[in-house]
């Protein structure tokens, strides 16, 4: 007979939808309503069978691999724990007490999307707000570097451009779009205004922006490839909207000078709320990678790239993000949470993982699940297990386990090691 | 099995002021001599110290999505305050807004075991309990921000009175809070519309409604229910020249209701010559001395680094626009909002001094010490690390005047708190930290050292200068468990979560599910913590 479980939260990108509606019978899926095709895919293409977990290739018991992966932090003078963004909160908070424990330096794949968000914030602050203002509120939404429209397919319906909310009854109608980018994209087809900038401009434009909602004016009619009376024109709209919202993407923390792209737009969003109101929303992509950032920052005092080898929490990214300890190979053993640096990282980094103990943590095959010396097959947070994450805005939202499990979490797992090792 | 024998022991509830006497404990609790078994026990020679209950903090912000931000935002405000991994203690990060490990570490080095998270937007409970499971050491309760919240404003412009109050014993229940909070009833709903409130009278946009509707609404449902702590209010105009006036004018419209007003410094001021500021303590003081059913807590400014964090969203933008700086800001959906702008207050700026002078003078103008207690709004304006230095302020005379020295001369001229010659008492101070709050808090088994209570004990060793006193306890149990000798911390245990369970007509829950579709981002299912684990949340009773 088969069980229907409703509002269940999608654990795949940050946007967490927990709306879906999903029937099972047993351990098995049968459908899964409401979620995007990627949500579909985390539910659908699931595979619940359990696995026994394995050291160095072979099937073992969990107690050996525990016991494995025990000796090898315990022999370890420099470990670094990664991933965490697709795991729950209650693991990354296991995950931080182990790297507590053993000294390791640990980062999460916040390093590599929106670590210069982080910093962006450090530098200037962040005036933001929840999904929902922005469902209710926001007339004006600017999309700077990012597309929704193929990375976070529910955002656009359930909060900012068709969602329907108090102040926006008619939905699209309501809200101006703006898209700024250096291409077009399925985002950009959907805007009121797309300004197509050059590659490597957003800093030149942003910072225009700030000249011309200053009253300033521009020396030259060209900023970035887009003439300056569109940014005027922009400006202008930002200026007199009721509740103005920018998201921003990895075109802005990805592209050359980062987080001062980032920070600049921080800073412009800040000034606009002297003239009206205005919020900006980082689109982080992980479903859990907010949590990440949270469990990191009540724990540690900083958010990512942190490093207990002096007994205490010190921060410093590009030398404590996990892509600069394996690149210069500063990492001499490696615990792989529910993410997968052997397909993303740079070559340098990947070819230092390939030489170091790993121990890896996911429910899936990946690249450094293959490779590991210690595997643990745990659960799917949000599919056979249950915690907490973290929405984009800082929402937290239960993952619900909705088919039954013999897997282990991340969490016992993790607890497990910390008992054994030394 | 614990005795401390032959301490000077201040109990102001049981009518202890320094009396030699023993504590016995079992189990965790104070207990009658004849229970515990000496041959057994643990005994702790107290002679000459001075022995009082745990202490109790009514309003600190420590835990949840704001001050969690107030940490991310603030590296610079963590070095060189590292804590180290020690035995079976956590490392953690130091400074005005410490990690969850670290302040649990810290609140047990002072002496104290007791701490209310000031405020909580309810949509992140969620996220405030996450880190209170964190936050060793210290008992703890969350109060919930609800004086912009949409169901509270619509319920009192459709006259509802019975929806609100449901809905706030539902929504107490919800998020397992423990108090109703107030904070700028009004203003940060009409922030998001890049405005404010100023009068007690002006209209909330799109709801009609007044803050003083709000307030007199929330402070009489807190009485309804029979909530342990009142309505917990941060008022309107919190920092400008026209605060006085609407504080007292606030107490005045609270008549007859159980209040608590927070951090009253930042709400008592007058405009003096040349834009500063000026102290109306002693108008704010007879206003609180004339209303039996209030309590204040101070939030007294110290001189320093401090990280400023509310839920007052447009307060936030004004202070960002006069200090500049960094600025977050977070308007939260249906419920509230908030900002943080770090801060150093100076005793050589004019403002910061007279903001010093306020809140001593608040301290020293309010009659009844069961009335005013010891906060620093942690972290706004200052942390909780320095309640000693306060503690010393009030009870020695001569190192005011020697503060009062180093004021920025605008600030000292014609102050009145160089006039006060009032000096607190070690039992005073043992009301205004531990037994007042824990009175006004509603916990029965905390704040006294009387049979029942917990066992939870600071013990002292009495020093002329008190500031040195307080900040070094030379024991520390929690739950009978020593967790801190000669003002360093030995152990972590986990400390409890109180909440209430207010009745509400159950016929609510469908009202909400309805409201929940339409106004929230998030199911009612994902929103409520009705079930689950709370192994470690404890009820306190109402009526």
């Amino acid at each position: 007979m088969s069980t229907t479980v409703e509002n269940v939260a999608c654990p795949f990108c940050g946007c967490l939808c927990d709306d879906i509606i999903v029937e099972t019978e047993g351990t098995k899926i049968l459908k899964v309503k409401l979620a995007c095709s990627s949500g579909q895919g985390i539910f659908m293409d699931y595979d619940p069978r359990p696995r026994r977990p394995l050291v160095h290739g072979s099937e073992v018991e969990w107690s050996e691999a525990v016991a494995e992966a025990a000796r090898i932090l315990s022999a370890a003078d420099s470990p670094l724990i990664y991933g965490l963004s697709s795991s729950a909160s209650e693991a990354q908070r296991k995950a931080v007490a182990l790297a507590d424990k053993i000294g390791a330096v640990i980062d999460s794949t916040s390093s590599v999307c929106h670590g210069p968000t982080g910093l962006a914030m450090q530098a200037v602050g962040e005036p933001t707000c929840t999904l929902g203002e922005v469902r209710d509120r926001a007339d004006l939404v600017v999309f700077w570097g990012c597309n929704p429209d193929a990375s976070h397919l529910r955002h656009f319906p359930r909060f900012s451009l068709t969602a329907k909310g108090t102040l926006t009854p008619n939905g699209r109608s309501d809200r101006t779009m703006y898209v700024i980018d250096v291409r077009p994209t399925g985002s950009s087809k959907k805007a009121d205004h797309f300004l197509q900038i050059e590659v490597g401009s957003d800093y030149e434009v942003l910072t225009t922006l700030r000249l011309l909602v200053r009253g300033g004016e521009p020396s030259s009619d060209v900023v970035g490839g887009v003439p300056v009376a569109e940014l005027k024109e922009l400006a202008e709209r930002m200026k007199s909207c009721r509740y103005g919202v920018a998201f921003m993407g990895m075109g802005l923390t990805m592209a050359p000078a980062r987080q001062l792209n980032v920070a600049e737009l921080f800073t412009l969003v800040a000034e606009l709320n002297d003239h009206a109101k205005f919020s900006v929303i980082p689109m982080r992509g992980h479903g859990n990678v907010t949590g990440a950032d949270q469990v990191l920052s009540w724990t540690t005092g900083y958010p990512f790239a942190v490093s207990f080898a002096r007994g205490y929490p010190q921060f410093m990214p590009g030398e404590f993000t996990a892509v600069d300890m394996l690149a210069r190979k500063a990492a001499d053993a490696a615990v792989i949470i529910a993410s997968d640096p052997g397909a993303h990282f740079p070559a340098a980094a990947a070819a230092h993982l390939e030489r170091i103990p790993t121990i890896v943590f996911d429910h899936g095959p990946s690249v450094v699940a293959a490779k590991a010396d210690v595997l643990f097959p745990t659960a799917a947070y949000g599919v056979d297990a249950g915690g907490t994450a973290y929405r984009m805005d800082n929402v937290p939202i239960p993952l619900t386990q909705v088919i039954e499990t013999d897997r282990p979490t991340d969490e016992e797992i993790l607890d497990r090691i910390i008992e054994a090792v030394d | 099995m614990l005795g401390i024998i032959g301490g000077r022991v201040y109990d102001p509830q049981n009518d202890k002021a320094g009396e030699i006497g023993d504590i016995w404990v079992k189990d965790g609790r104070i207990v009658p001599a004849a229970e515990v078994d000496r041959e057994k026990a643990e005994i702790i020679d107290a002679a000459g110290l001075v022995v009082m209950a745990g202490g109790v903090d009514i309003h600190a912000h420590i835990v949840g999505g704001e001050v969690n931000a107030g940490r991310k935002l603030r590296p610079e405000d963590h070095r060189g305050k590292e804590r180290a991994h020690s035995g079976s203690l956590r490392a953690g990060a130091g400074g005005t807004v410490p990690s969850t490990y670290a302040t649990g570490q810290l609140y047990s080095e002072l002496g104290y075991t007791t701490v209310m998270q000031a405020s909580t937007a309810p949509l992140m409970a969620r996220h405030t309990h996450e880190e209170l499971e964190d936050t060793p050491n210290v008992d703890n309760g969350a109060f919930m921000v609800m004086g912009n919240n949409h169901i509270v404003m619509q319920s009192i412009a459709d006259k509802q009175f019975d929806r609100a109050r449901d809905y706030v014993a539902w929504l107490l229940q919800a998020t397992r809070g423990y108090a109703i909070k107030l904070v700028n009833p009004g203003g940060v709903e009409n922030w998001k519309w890049g405005r404010n409130v100023a009068e007690l009278d002006d209209e909330v946009i799109g709801y009609g409604v007044t803050p003083r509707q709000i307030m007199e609404t929330l402070a009489t449902i807190a009485d309804d229910l029979g909530l342990p702590h009142a309505a917990h209010i941060h008022g309107i105009n919190l920092g400008r020249h026209t605060s006085a006036r609407t504080s007292i004018e606030t107490i005045k419209a609270l008549d007859g209701h159980r209040a608590h007003l927070c951090h009253l410094q930042f709400l008592s001021y007058g405009s003096g010559k040349g834009h500063v500021h000026k102290s109306e303590a002693v108008a704010v003081a007879e206003a609180v001395n004339a209303s039996p059913k209030l309590t204040v807590d101070v939030g007294q400014v110290v001189f320093g680094r401090a990280t400023t964090m509310t839920c007052d969203g447009p307060l936030q933008h004004t202070l960002h626009n006069t200090a500049g700086g960094r600025w977050m800001n977070d308007d939260v959906e249906g419920e509230s909002g908030g900002g943080i702008v770090p801060i150093e207050y100076k005793p050589g700026n004019p403002i910061n001094a007279t903001m010093w002078l306020t809140g001593l003078e608040l301290f020293l103008l309010i009659d009844d010490p069961w009335k005013v207690f010891l906060t620093t709004d942690h972290p706004n304006a200052g942390t909780f690390s320095n309640y000693p230095q306060i503690i010393r302020l009030l009870m020695d005379r001569g190192y005011r005047e020697e503060m009062i020295a180093t004021l920025h001369p605008r600030a000292r001229k014609g102050a009145l708190l160089a006039e006060l010659d009032r000096e607190y008492s070690l039992g005073d101070i043992a009301v205004i930290t531990r037994s007042g709050p824990a009175r006004a808090l509603g916990l029965k088994d905390k704040g006294h050292l009387g049979v029942g209570a917990d066992a939870d004990i600071a013990v002292y060793e009495e020093r002329d200068d008190k500031e040195a006193m307080f900040a070094r306890p030379r024991y520390v149990f929690k739950a009978g468990e020593l967790v801190a000798r000669d003002g360093a911390v030995l152990k972590q245990v986990a400390g409890r979560t109180y909440s209430v369970a207010p009745d509400y007509d159950p016929s609510i829950e469908d009202d909400l599910r309805a409201h929940f579709k339409a106004a929230y981002t998030v199911s009612y299912d994902n929103y409520a913590m009705l079930s689950g684990d709370g192994a470690r949340i404890e009820t306190v009773a109402c009526g």
